[in-house]
């Protein structure tokens, strides 16, 4: 059990790609940190980096205080579960799991109990017989976990280890993999292209694009203050509606016009993003789909909320709400959002509806019983409003 | 077409089709394939039926007949003159093959899992090797050999095809071992194995498929070899079946069954490696290392 310290970790491959730049994270004591971001952001090869795996580039890497960056993999006492499993598929799940302690010369005594532990901590008591071909992918991801908790390591390291996972089981193992650390209180790094995943699972979650951290925070704090507008259209699904807007600052207050909409902005929130000194300016305005509401909702809608009238283009029905789709008549700036999701590839927003503009999603009630061409009223919580400068990308509170 | 075949399933009567065109396009196919087959096994025949002959049988005019009497005279007669260099063969293709295929699966894996600066540029020249031919080397084997006062006979053929060996043993582990996911080499680095380790308790174990493969290429061409054998043995005690072999045609009498009984008799351990390790070559045992 151990901190782990990142000090502008930085990774150049021979050929000059730069994987990773100026990585600095703390990591706490038996805290779990989730380095989310889409496929090529670098993070995993951050997390190869910690495992040794990977030959840091500049920076400096410490854990439990010492210096890392030049101990071999093996002296580390990191312990890591691979995306595939890489289990040794010619030994039994008892030896697969006992591999490490028969290197480390633990007496056989020992490892036969601590083997029987492990499997008695992740149901696969049944199991040790068997080989990794005969397992499901379910059971053969606990092997992977057991083969890293029987080592009792001071840092688990996982890199995408539910991903090969169906749904079901992935939601699963999700709970099981956080009950099991927090109980454990290993310090772990936990690699993932999955936000919900970060969102559930992390202590904390830091945000990587290109190789660059975007923001580090508790789930909450990422999801509600996201410091830029990739972070805001990555985190969270469906993600954040984006378009061009323009602050009105007078001494009535502050509005952002959007569209042919004009919303007002509580005036705390509107100081706290510093919108006062913006008037005239542009902005892009990001709104959560859960934060638009339909007619006869009564979802908090702030003191004085904004109304955006909408036809609708497009429903989808997920169960527990109802997507609403329709198009605001401003410019969309949904695209570095759509950049995040495809994993860095810019679509151009394409009206395949045929309507110019913004499109937008409201998470609405499930009964709320909104049709294909509806027109309805959608109120935006003002409160839950996100600014962002359309230059640097940043949120406006930032700029102050 | 009928109501019944219309009520089948869509899919039916398509794949029925196919599958009318698939065997009528097979007979003729697989009549082509039974005339190589022939052709190829004529001499064969010849070899077998003749063999069994006794001496007074073997003119040409009767080569296609099969045997009046069947005598194992020419058998008896061929393991008589051969049977000491079997043994010179085998002392000579044991020891050879599990050389050259152990240090082909060392080969491989460095080359392939445990990569080091410049492992390309080594494969590359391994590679070289592959095409030297014999005679190019004839001479400055030879003389290598009395210089360093490497012991003669069998040991020197042992060694020249094991260094033969090494270019093609090492590419096919190389290309075996590739397969390998690089995940397991690393899981292997994080459960603290070094390279040694990595190569015994990892990497061994699932290498069968290889070693098999390896064996048989080795022990089929060293047991075939006479070019090395002829110039690097000069005792002819030590000479190994092959040379032994052509030697049996040198007498003014041509035996033919006997000729023909030495050929099979000489031929038969490489059949029957195919025959055994062939059962060997195991699939799929790779299966349950990573996910489906």
């Amino acid at each position: 059990m151990a901190e782990i310290v990142l000090e502008r970790l930085t990774k150049r491959f021979p050929n000059g790609f730069q994987a990773v730049t100026d990585l600095s994270l703390e990591i706490g004591e038996g805290e779990l940190l989730v380095l989310v971001g889409p496929s090529g952001c670098g993070k995993t090869t951050a997390l190869r980096m910690v495992a040794g795996l990977e030959d840091i580039s500049s920076g400096d890497l410490f854990i439990g205080g010492v210096r890392m960056n030049d101990v071999l993999e093996r002296d580390r006492d990191i312990a890591m579960v691979f995306q595939n499993y890489a289990l040794y598929p010619h030994m039994t799940v008892a030896q697969n799991i006992a591999f490490s302690l028969r290197l480390g010369k633990v007496p056989k005594r020992e490892i036969g109990e601590r083997v029987r532990e492990t499997a008695t901590l992740l149901g696969l008591e049944s199991l040790l017989d068997r080989r990794p071909k005969q397992l499901s992918g379910g059971q053969r991801q606990r092997v992977a976990m057991g083969r890293a908790i029987i080592r009792k390591p001071q840092v688990f390291l996982m890199d995408e280890p539910l991903s090969n996972l169906d749904a079901q089981l992935r939601v699963q193992m999700r709970g099981e993999i956080e009950a099991l650390q927090k109980r454990l209180g290993v310090t772990t790094v936990y690699v993932t292209h999955d936000q919900v995943e970060a969102l559930t699972m992390g202590d904390r979650i830091a945000v990587l694009r290109e190789g660059v951290l975007q923001q580090i925070g508790r789930p909450g704090e990422v999801y509600d203050r996201p410091a830029n507008l990739f972070v805001a259209g990555f985190i969270g699904s469906p993600p954040m509606n984006l378009a061009h807007a323009t602050v009105e600052a007078n001494g009535a207050g502050v509005r952002v016009r959007l569209g042919s909409a004009t919303i007002p902005v509580p005036p705390e929130l509107a100081r706290e993003q510093g919108l006062p000194e913006l008037n005239g300016e542009q902005v892009i305005v990001g709104i959560r789909p859960e934060d638009l509401h339909g007619p006869g909702e009564n979802g908090a809608s702030g003191p004085e909320p904004g109304v955006l009238q909408a036809q609708v283009d497009r429903v989808e029905s997920v169960g527990a709400s109802l997507l609403v789709h329709f198009a605001v008549d401003a410019r969309d700036a949904k695209a570095v959002a759509v950049a995040a999701a495809t994993g860095g590839e810019v679509l151009e927003s394409v009206p395949l509806t045929g309507i110019e503009g913004a499109s937008f999603c409201a998470a609405l009630e499930p009964r709320s019983g909104v049709r294909i061409g509806d027109r309805v009223e959608i109120a935006l919580d003002t409160r839950r409003l996100h600014f962002f400068d359309p230059a640097s990308e940043r949120s406006t509170r930032q700029l102050l | 077409m009928s109501a019944a075949s219309a009520a089948r399933p869509l899919a039916s009567p398509g794949r029925r089709r196919l599958h009318r065109r698939h065997a009528s396009a097979l007979v003729p196919k697989y009549l082509g394939l039974l005339l190589l087959a022939v052709i190829v096994l004529m001499p064969v025949y010849i070899l077998v039926v003749t063999s069994f002959k006794g001496v007074a049988e073997t003119d040409v005019s009767h080569a296609w007949s099969i045997p009046h009497a069947w005598t194992l005279d020419g058998w008896r007669a061929a393991w008589d003159a051969l049977s000491p260099n079997l043994k010179n063969s085998v002392e000579l293709v044991i020891p050879a093959t599990l050389i050259s295929t152990v240090l082909g699966s060392l080969n491989g894996f460095v080359l392939s899992k445990w990569r080091f600066p410049g492992s390309d540029l080594v494969f590359t020249f391994f590679l070289f090797g592959m095409f030297i031919p014999y005679q190019a080397i004839m001479i400055p084997l030879t003389q290598l050999f009395g210089d360093v006062h490497f012991p003669e006979g069998i040991p020197r053929l042992v060694f020249a095809h094991v260094v033969y060996g090494i270019p093609i043993t090492a590419l096919i582990f190389r290309n075996y071992y590739a397969t390998i996911p690089n995940d397991l080499m690393e899981a292997a680095r994080m459960d603290r194995a070094g390279m040694f380790r990595s190569y015994w308790s990892v990497v061994l174990p699932i290498s069968m498929p290889a070693f098999v493969v390896a064996a048989i290429w080795q022990f089929t061409s060293i047991w075939n070899d006479f070019l090395f054998a002829v110039f690097i043995v000069t005792d002819p005690t030590k000479w190994p079946v092959t040379v032994a072999l052509n030697n049996t045609a040198g007498s003014m009498v041509t035996t033919y069954n006997v000729q023909m009984a030495a050929a099979l008799l000489a031929s038969l351990p490489t059949l029957v490696v195919y025959i055994l390790l062939g059962r060997y070559f195991m699939r799929g045992l790779m299966a349950g290392a990573l996910k489906g």
